[in-house]
């Protein structure tokens, strides 16, 4: 870890904590609604709001989680600190893919 | 030699920090999955609501609660994280730490409740 | 108070086991005397190290019953309530002998994290005067005493899963330079600091914290190293 990784988490991580806790809120309104597929993606479908808010988490999350799994890597295995990096920045890019793929689900017409 | 390994390390502030960590790799693993999911909107409601349907079983929504605990758990040790390194130090930390815990089983115990 | 205590002590090197031993149990004893007894009574082999005996030079720090320890300072009584100690070298340093650690790994890291003071002043100058309440002394007073004993690298798990990491003591003597005003190495210490296995590897575990023997607070120090290096970066004085 260091002072430019050390900042891109610090930073993603202050941007992820208001973005989780709507995220929390949200899922346990449409819980308590009892709110189907249909009712879910009426909300989403077509919203930007809902674009650039799960826009953003996804691209923070991307960030965040690889770095945070790169130490874990370094420290707990015996991985070369090269192949860590490669390792993480694949995964980074995999949650990106997917992340972008799931909010384009919701969020086109 | 176990016992002796884990002297020291049953502090609660050590515990928090392996929390943390845990909790960050089990979300790492779920995200994956978890954007699976929503990609099935694209094939249409019909796949979500499949999935939706399935997702109402017991163990599925145990699974989620574990999840909501794992959230609040890595979110909570993050907050501490960032507290500790750009605030001045807090004396109370280990009871803030245990209450942090305390309070995220309280946030996966509503879950539970709600869901079922 | 009478009996024997059972004690187990590690002979060898990386490669060896724990040899047991049993020593009379004695009110007032320290740790370091049951070392001390069985080196002259039972096995004048055993290797291990000591100076002041009473808590001010750190050279006599041990792995007792699991945590790193002074064991000068380290009374029986408080410890081996149930009449048993394991003793072994201190964690995260390569053994010499028994109870021995090679210190010069600790103390390279010393000199990576730059804990040498850079003077900046020549002896023409007029002394640096020096504001005993600034925040910058204050925080450095807090931090000056560690006399290098690496009970807190041994009970580091940062520093025993991470080989670059620099570890609590390096740091906090970096942190303790960073805030003294007549220092003229803060760019290249900050930036030491920023690198791999610099302040930004340190999860605040506070083990070091909690063992330090003399109440040190390295998390702390560190903490204030992360946001001096971070600062410094973002504001392009140091680079990666």
């Amino acid at each position: 870890m260091n002072v430019r990784l050390y900042v891109w988490q610090r930073l993603t991580a202050a941007l992820i904590l208001p973005l989780l806790l709507v995220h929390l809120i949200v899922i346990f309104y449409a819980m308590r609604k009892g709110f189907s597929a249909a009712d879910i993606l009426g909300r989403t479908r077509g919203s930007v709001a809902w674009a650039l808010f799960y826009g953003a988490f996804v691209s923070a999350v991307a960030v965040h989680a690889p770095i945070g799994l790169r130490t874990v890597l370094i420290e707990w295995t015996r991985l070369r600190p090269r192949s860590c990096d490669l390792i993480v920045i694949g995964f980074g890019i995999v949650i990106a893919a997917l992340g972008s793929r799931a909010v384009a689900a919701v969020v086109l017409p | 030699m176990t016992a002796l390994w884990l002297a020291h390390r049953t502090s609660a502030l050590w515990l928090a920090a392996l929390a943390h960590r845990l909790s960050g790799l089990a979300l790492a693993a779920f995200l994956p999955l978890h954007f699976l999911t929503l990609g099935l909107a694209i094939s249409g409601e019909a796949k979500l609501e499949g999935f939706l349907r399935w997702s109402d079983q017991p163990i599925v929504k145990l699974s989620e609660a574990i999840l909501v605990f794992l959230l609040a758990i890595h979110m909570l040790g993050g907050l501490r994280l960032l507290v500790v390194e750009n605030f001045t130090w807090l004396d109370g930390q280990k009871r803030l730490a245990v209450m942090a815990a305390a309070a995220s089983l309280l946030v996966a115990v509503m879950f539970l409740a709600r869901v079922f | 108070m009478t009996g024997t205590l059972d004690v187990s002590l590690w002979r060898g090197a990386a490669e060896g086991s724990f040899r047991r031993y049993q020593v009379p149990w004695r009110e007032n004893q320290t740790v370091l005397d049951v070392v001390t007894w069985v080196q002259r009574n039972l096995d004048a082999t055993l290797s291990y190290r000591f100076a002041c005996r009473v808590g001010m030079c750190g050279s006599c720090a041990m792995t007792v019953n699991g945590r790193p320890r002074w064991t000068c300072r380290t009374h029986v009584s408080k410890v081996a309530a149930n009449g048993r100690l394991t003793i072994g070298p201190l964690q995260n340093l390569p053994v010499i002998k028994d109870l021995a650690t090679d210190m010069q790994p600790f103390f390279e890291k010393w000199q990576t994290a730059k804990g040498a003071f850079a003077p900046s002043k020549s002896r023409t100058d007029p002394i640096e005067t020096i504001v005993p309440g600034s925040a910058g002394r204050l925080a450095a007073d807090a931090a000056i005493e560690c006399i290098n004993c690496a009970v807190c690298y041994a009970a580091c798990d940062t520093v025993r899963w991470n080989p670059d990491y620099l570890g609590p003591a390096a740091l906090n003597r970096a942190w303790t330079l960073v805030n003294d005003v007549r220092d003229a190495a803060n760019v290249e210490r900050l930036a030491a600091a920023a690198a791999n296995g610099g302040c930004h590897a340190c999860h605040s575990h506070q083990s070091c914290q909690e063992h330090c023997p003399l109440a040190l607070n390295p998390t702390a120090s560190i903490a204030g190293l992360k946001r001096r290096a971070a600062q410094a970066y973002l504001t392009s004085t140091i680079k990666l």
